[in-house]
């Protein structure tokens, strides 16, 4: 029953990114191009889903814990680190290059296109990979820098 | 390479955006979890030791059913249009996922959940993606001329 909500919930995210255009390249880098072909549909994207949330979460705070969970589990973390901020550029490089966020991937993965398939396998790669090299101690070294 | 132009979508994409918000309000509200789709994707599939990972998966099931479900309820998939190469999706995908890791979260997790909850990370994490994207958008396609 609690996995039929979650999976409801996946797909309320999912038609919304479909909608919004967040699950195609094209229009994602568009609306990064300001000197070229700039298309502001992206801001209304970000308007929307911002004015829902915020709105959203101060009702949802009202409540002593979920109605599915035993306690609310949000991140409680506010330094700013080399972590967050390096690994922030990066992957604004990497959307800047290839024009899919995750948000906007993994609901893209439904339309079949092999390319999505390639980007989203590309991206479990770099996931790996930054868990290894912080398992190796690149985290450490970049917090004692900081 | 000329890119594709797209067309501005005002009400679409704030629609959509709305809905994204509404799976952010509705996933805390049930489940007191932020809505992020790296922190999702990276939970379903990374050995954690945490065996809460049946949510995770329905919630992705639901994601990746969205595209369907839009041509379900309008007759046609969204539009997905890659106008990048496949080196490119292939480098920018990995570029993506080794920076969400470090970082902690993306457009969605950052972008969306972690503004709303006004978290100075998020804010800093989301102004410093946007700006590295927007930047490498202009050296892509004005600079290199990909």
């Amino acid at each position: 029953m609690k996995l039929i909500v979650y999976y409801l919930i996946g797909l309320v995210f999912g038609v919304g990114i479909s909608i919004s255009g967040m699950a195609n390249p094209a229009k994602v880098l568009n609306f990064f191009d300001l000197a070229g072909s700039w298309d502001p549909s992206l801001m209304f994207v970000m308007g929307g889903a911002l004015i829902v949330t915020f709105i959203g979460y101060r009702l949802a705070f009202r409540r002593s814990a979920p109605l599915m969970a035993p306690r609310f589990e949000v991140p409680t973390r506010r330094d700013l680190d080399l972590p967050l901020i390096g690994g922030s550029a990066v992957f604004g490089i990497g959307w800047g290059i290839a024009g899919f966020c995750p948000g906007g991937a993994l609901p893209a993965l439904g339309t079949g296109m092999i390319e999505v398939a390639i980007f989203v396998a590309s991206l479990i790669a770099g996931l790996l990979t930054a868990r290894g090299l912080r398992r190796i101690g690149v985290n450490a070294l970049t917090k004692s820098t900081t | 390479m000329t890119p594709i132009v797209t067309e501005f979508t005002p009400l679409a994409s704030a629609f959509g955006g709305a809905l994204i918000g509404v799976a952010a309000v509705l996933l805390m509200t049930f489940g007191g979890r932020i809505f992020g789709a790296t922190g999702i994707l990276s939970g379903a599939i990374l050995p954690s030791g945490a065996g809460d990972r049946a949510w995770r998966w329905a919630l992705l099931a639901g994601m990746v059913s969205g595209p369907l479900a839009v041509q379900l309820m309008t007759g046609s998939m969204p539009a997905v249009e890659i106008p990048i190469s496949l080196p490119m999706i292939i480098v920018g995908g990995f570029l993506v996922g080794v920076g969400v890791n470090f970082s902690s979260g993306c457009t969605s997790g950052h972008g969306v959940c972690g503004m709303a909850r006004l978290s100075p990370r998020s804010i800093i994490a989301t102004l410093t993606f946007m700006a590295a994207t927007i930047v490498t958008v202009y050296i892509v396609r004005h600079v290199i001329g990909a």
